[in-house]
């Protein structure tokens, strides 16, 4: 039985379409290497799931034991992933959305969601620390895409589209905030000095890629003199 | 553009936030014993005023969390940001009695 449910996800794993794919080659040919070098693109299909608990209960304390801690203050990561930098989407992060909202980040995979016994996968490992108290567990996967800008003109090419104040000295790595990019709601992650992760939703993703492409377009004119 | 001071995420532009009307509008305490008047009133009349007008805001696209907001309607000054469920900051906070009076009268 369970043997057929990995089977049949398997088969719905190979038929899934990221919501940015189709401007893949686009985001390939928009990049731009070299000093004033900026690149975009898609990592699709990593697992989201929605936590709310209410910081000091019970089940706070749980949740947080499963995850290794749940940020407790605006902008804060935590998690395993936390110190992830660009590239590598390996460990499970926890991004603070409010003051009782947070949204757990990991590899797409069975470990994430998966089916098997409850507890085996991150998942159910959340719904059984939750138990039915008050609080939340949702997957959300579907909800967002997660692209990444990188480079040195990466922060540049967000400034013109984030009212927030984007320097290092304000902004520092290992900070996630909820805020708006190019008129559209997003969560904008900074994973290291020159790299940034943008979660839009789905149906933003579109738009906010051709945005941002456009936003990059500058930095590959040759440069006059 | 208006920098308004979320109470969790600080200063953020005005677009990110939606308005929410009057604070301090009180559910009727017994909402069944009033006339239709009372009621229509308790739902759709509420102060239009020149200067200092307590308001209740939510940032839409940050933490997602209400509060209220003192805010002078001709210049636009924000004079306070305080929670939901406070007292107005520039005055005493009310008495139950008080509440309870203001409550029945709207």
């Amino acid at each position: 039985m369970a043997q057929t449910a990995e089977r049949e996800n398997d088969v719905i794993r190979g038929l899934r379409r990221s919501p940015a794919g189709h401007l893949a080659d686009a985001f390939s040919q928009g990049s731009v290497s070299g000093e004033q070098g900026v690149t975009l693109r898609e990592v699709p299909f990593l697992t989201m799931i929605g936590v709310r608990a209410a910081p000091g209960s019970a089940v706070w304390d749980r949740l947080g034991a499963v995850m290794g801690g749940l940020p407790e203050r605006y902008g804060q990561v935590t998690g395993s992933g936390a110190g992830d930098g660009p590239g590598t989407e390996q460990g499970v992060s926890v991004l603070w959305l409010g003051p009782q909202e947070f949204l757990v980040i990991a590899a797409d995979g069975p470990n994430a969601l998966g089916g098997g016994a409850a507890g085996a996968s991150l998942l159910g490992g959340l719904l059984d620390a939750l138990a039915g108290d008050p609080g939340q567990v949702v997957d959300l996967s579907a909800n967002r895409t997660t692209f990444e800008l990188a480079g040195p003109s990466a922060r540049a090419v967000l400034e013109k589209s984030c009212a927030l104040d984007l320097h290092p000295r304000e902004f520092t790595v290992g900070t996630a905030v909820n805020t708006q990019i190019g008129l559209i709601p997003a969560v904008l992650w900074k994973v290291d000095e020159a790299a940034f992760r943008i979660f839009p939703r789905a149906s933003f993703a579109d738009f906010l890629g051709r945005w941002l492409l456009d936003g990059m377009r500058e930095y590959a004119a040759v440069e006059v003199p | 553009m208006l920098l308004f001071s979320c109470p969790n995420c600080g200063p953020r532009d005005e677009t990110e936030f939606h308005y929410g009307g009057q604070a301090h509008v009180p559910y009727p305490k017994d909402a069944d014993a009033l006339t239709d008047k009372e009621w229509s009133e308790f739902l759709f009349y509420r102060d239009n005023t020149r200067g200092d007008f307590a308001e209740r805001w939510v940032h839409s696209t940050g933490c997602r969390q209400w509060f209220n907001m003192l805010r002078d309607t001709v210049s636009y000054e924000i004079k306070a940001v305080y929670p939901m469920g406070g007292s107005r900051p520039d005055q005493p906070p009310a008495t139950a009695a008080q509440t309870q009076q203001k409550g029945q009268q709207s």
